[in-house]
């Protein structure tokens, strides 16, 4: 025990407060998962758009511990948002997530640069337990920690576990229940670098030890824990006559922290074989770098992911296509035909499977995604797309929501978290919807049938499918022409890094990969369903209700009249295409006609562009009624009643090769999709980039359309 | 002997330094943090297939960085024995 060391003691508290802090890739989030399971929740850090995960664990019969997962920070100095929150939530005493106990994860077989951090917040003199993870590394290594020398000289308690096999994690919440020591010792005299400055603050404002009171020095200006405005002038003012470089004293310190770290490094680490089974990743490295296979390797990955998400997602997508089509039938026939049921039916159970049919792609998506990720390759795709990316404005790691897009812009964007830099994360966010989602595809089949004459002769290339090829292309162009304009408009919050580390490679985990999934379908669910369930029902009630009594008229103009020669089947779907026609949509539609006009849509189309905005898939639904198909599992009906359609002006076909390209155009570009839009807020936390990505997107859909339609007509 | 200081940008694959100092504070805070310090020696070890970025072994991992950031770094050539 040391001499000079002061005890804190929680064993009589009943919740204990601890939070998870550690280098990005120290297992910190395995080790969280082990700790807490599935009693996990997603929150908010107060004040900034970060995620807080937090979840309970029982310690004891009496005491329940809340783990707080802080973001992965390699050292003190806040410089992105997650840094400043891990910086803030460990300075702060009166932050409202300041813990009890700090478990500072370190991987172990990667002591030096952990011990960075480690060091850092011993410093601050807060009680802590420091944790190293991955010693089955270390043995396999044939290397030996001594790990009770270390505690000596870091003067905290030390855990050795193995987060991956579960190996120490009840050790580990033993520990704290037991009496913890708060070192009183400095790590580095860090009076030394900075004397004066720290004299200065300390002559201000209580802190706990002078690291802090250096922290607060460096951070002036972006520390929001100085309650209250007056103080910080005080200081400012205590600091006015001194000339602080801060950069010089953080480099000063880092180096100072090095020498020290280096020391201990030294005596508490044996290396017993000077091979390490580094050479194992060395030679993946040589082959998933390669300049050849490297790129053939991902985009063979990268078609695997692809066939597996559109054609294994498609199996799951249409039983909970059927079993809403199951319940919305059983509630139509319990409940009495009316408003209420017509509500629950059309509105309610319609926007609940409309968000429940995205969760298969989902979870595939980021089954994949947590495995690249786990592995250690997601690390080496960026490492050899990062040049490509970064003329664009883009980042290494934008390659995978980019491609994701394809498939669905919902999990693509989710997925864009990985990105560090504020200002590469908006435009990948920003631009992916542009990329052409499976949602689109209903829409060009139909649309390309219509207007594209299927050429049968040309054998495996046809005009058909080079169209649609085309309309893929024309999405990629558009979304990396996007971001290269948002490279030269958008201002840079922070430097954009690629200063990254590549882990060594590991056989994923499944339990990671099945608590990713759990997290992100969880998310969706609960945060982008409620507005996309809110804007089913308004969309329902435009497109299901007409001013006055008008839906009355129709059904009176039809009731009872024996003398139509159309069966029951076909008269239904009449009645209901004029009542869409007649309904607040119809209205709608027909209002925004002289807009669309130049475009060569008629109000029919605008319809069907106003109930597409719940998914653009919907489009062909709408057709199906406005042209009176009934049953819209038939494509060739209203294909059929497409084609017949005359223009009323010229006489020829409606649906033109002009109206066709410009239709397929704006269906490329235009944001069409709540659920984007929605899940778009939840990421950046605001409504400001859903609105601005829905008028750019709306504009170049508008005039690419006009052009289009123009040139052909 | 006065030391030929090179830039980390320009090491050779399989070549060894030893980091000498900083060109750019910023860049020396970020890097200093992830145990690149003067004294400390590094191998470049992989050079990505476009040219850029480049992995540097360094305190015992692997860090990629790109080549605009390993120019701030100022090292001394360790010759291959």
């Amino acid at each position: 025990m040391e001499p000079n060391a002061s005890f804190v003691n929680f064993s009589d508290k009943s919740t204990l407060k601890v939070a998870l802090v550690g280098n990005p890739n120290s297992g910190k989030s395995t080790l969280f998962n082990a700790l807490t399971g599935l009693h996990q929740k997603t929150g908010n850090f107060p004040g900034v758009t970060v995620d807080k995960k937090s979840g309970f664990a029982k310690l004891s019969p009496t005491v329940t511990a809340e783990f707080i997962d802080l973001p992965g920070t390699y050292s003190l100095y806040p410089k992105s948002l997650d840094e400043r929150v891990a910086f803030e939530v460990l300075c702060n005493h009166q932050n409202s997530n300041h813990p009890d106990v700090t478990i500072i994860v370190a991987d172990a077989s990667n002591l030096k640069r952990n011990l960075f951090l480690v060091s850092q917040i011993i410093d601050l003199k807060i009680p802590v337990i420091l944790v190293l993870n991955m010693m089955d590394m270390v043995e396999k290594d044939g290397d030996v920690i001594d790990a009770i020398r270390l505690s000596e000289k870091l003067g905290v308690k030390v855990v050795g576990i193995s987060a991956r096999n579960n190996e120490g994690v009840e050790v580990l919440k033993q520990a704290l229940l037991q009496p913890l020591s708060v070192p009183q010792y400095d790590f580095i005299d860090i009076k030394k670098i900075a004397p004066d400055a720290i004299e200065k603050v300390k002559s201000v404002i209580k802190v706990k030890s002078d690291f802090a009171a250096f922290q607060i020095i460096n951070n002036l200006s972006d520390i929001n824990y100085l309650q209250n405005k007056e103080t910080q002038i005080k200081i400012t003012d205590a600091l006015n006559t001194l000339i602080i470089d801060t950069n010089k004293l953080q480099s000063l310190e880092s180096v100072e922290r090095y020498k020290v770290i280096n020391r201990i490094v030294e005596e508490c680490i044996t290396h017993k074989s000077s091979i390490k089974t580094e050479s194992f990743t060395h030679k993946l490295d040589g082959v998933l770098t390669h300049r050849i296979w490297g790129y053939a390797i991902f985009l063979l990955v990268l078609f695997f992911i692809f066939q597996t998400i559109f054609f294994l997602a498609a199996f799951p997508m249409e039983w909970i296509e059927s079993l809403f089509v199951f319940i919305s039938e059983a509630t139509a026939n319990v409940l009495p035909a009316g408003e209420l049921s017509n509500l629950l039916v059309n509105g309610i159970i319609a926007g609940l499977s409309g968000v429940v049919v995205f969760v298969p792609q989902i979870a595939l998506l980021f089954a994949f995604i947590a495995i690249l990720e786990d592995t250690g390759y997601m690390a080496r795709v960026s490492f050899i797309m990062d040049k490509l990316m970064r003329k664009f404005g883009l980042n290494g790691r934008s390659v995978i929501p980019l491609i994701s897009g394809v498939a669905c812009a919902v999990p693509a964007i989710m997925s864009a978290r990985t990105i560090s830099s504020w200002k590469e994360r908006i435009i990948t966010i920003f631009v992916t919807p542009l990329m052409s989602c499976s949602a689109r595809l209903p829409v060009y089949t139909l649309l390309i049938s219509l207007v594209v004459p299927q050429d049968k002769n040309s054998g495996f290339f046809n005009y058909q499918g080079l169209i649609l090829m085309a309309l893929y292309l024309i999405g990629f162009i558009a979304a990396i022409g996007a971001a290269w304009v948002m490279k030269w408009i958008l201002k840079a919050k922070e430097k954009s890094y690629f200063i990254m580390e590549l882990p060594v490679y590991r056989s994923p985990q499944w339990r990671t990969v099945g608590l990713t999934i759990y997290d992100k379908v969880k998310m969706f669910l609960f945060d982008a369903g409620k507005i996309i369930v809110a804007i089913s029902i308004i969309l329902w009630f435009l497109s299901s209700h007409a001013p006055g009594n008008k839906f009355a008229e129709i059904d009176k103009k039809y009731e009872g009249n024996i003398f139509w020669k159309e069966t029951p089947d076909e008269m239904g779907a009449k009645v209901e295409s004029e009542k869409l026609e007649a309904s607040y949509a119809g209205m709608l539609g027909k209002s925004i006609e002289p807009a669309i006009k130049p475009l060569g849509f008629d109000w029919k189309i605008g319809i069907s562009l106003i109930t597409s905005f719940a998914a653009r898939e919907v489009f062909v639904g709408t057709m199906a009624t406005i042209y009176s198909a009934g049953n819209t599992d038939n494509t060739q009906t209203i294909r059929e009643k497409m084609l017949a359609e005359k223009d009323p002006v010229t006489g020829k076909a409606k649906y033109s090769i002009a109206v066709g390209f410009s239709l397929m155009i704006f269906y490329a570009f235009a944001m069409q999709c709540m659920s984007t839009l929605a899940v778009v807020y939840r990421e950046t936390k605001s409504w400001k980039w859903p609105t601005v990505q829905f008028f750019f997107m709306g504009a170049l859909a508008y005039l690419s359309s006009f052009i289009t339609y123009q040139l052909l007509k | 002997m006065i030391k030929a200081l090179k830039n980390l940008a320009e090491l050779k694959i399989g070549q060894s330094a030893i980091i000498d100092s900083f060109t750019d504070q910023d860049m020396a805070l970020k890097l200093l943090e992830m145990g690149c310090t003067p004294g400390e020696v590094v191998k470049l070890d992989r050079i990505a297939p476009l040219g850029d970025p480049i992995a540097i072994s360094v305190a015992g991992y692997l860090l990629s960085l790109r080549k605009a950031e390993a120019s701030t770094v100022l090292v001394s050539l360790i010759p291959a024995s």
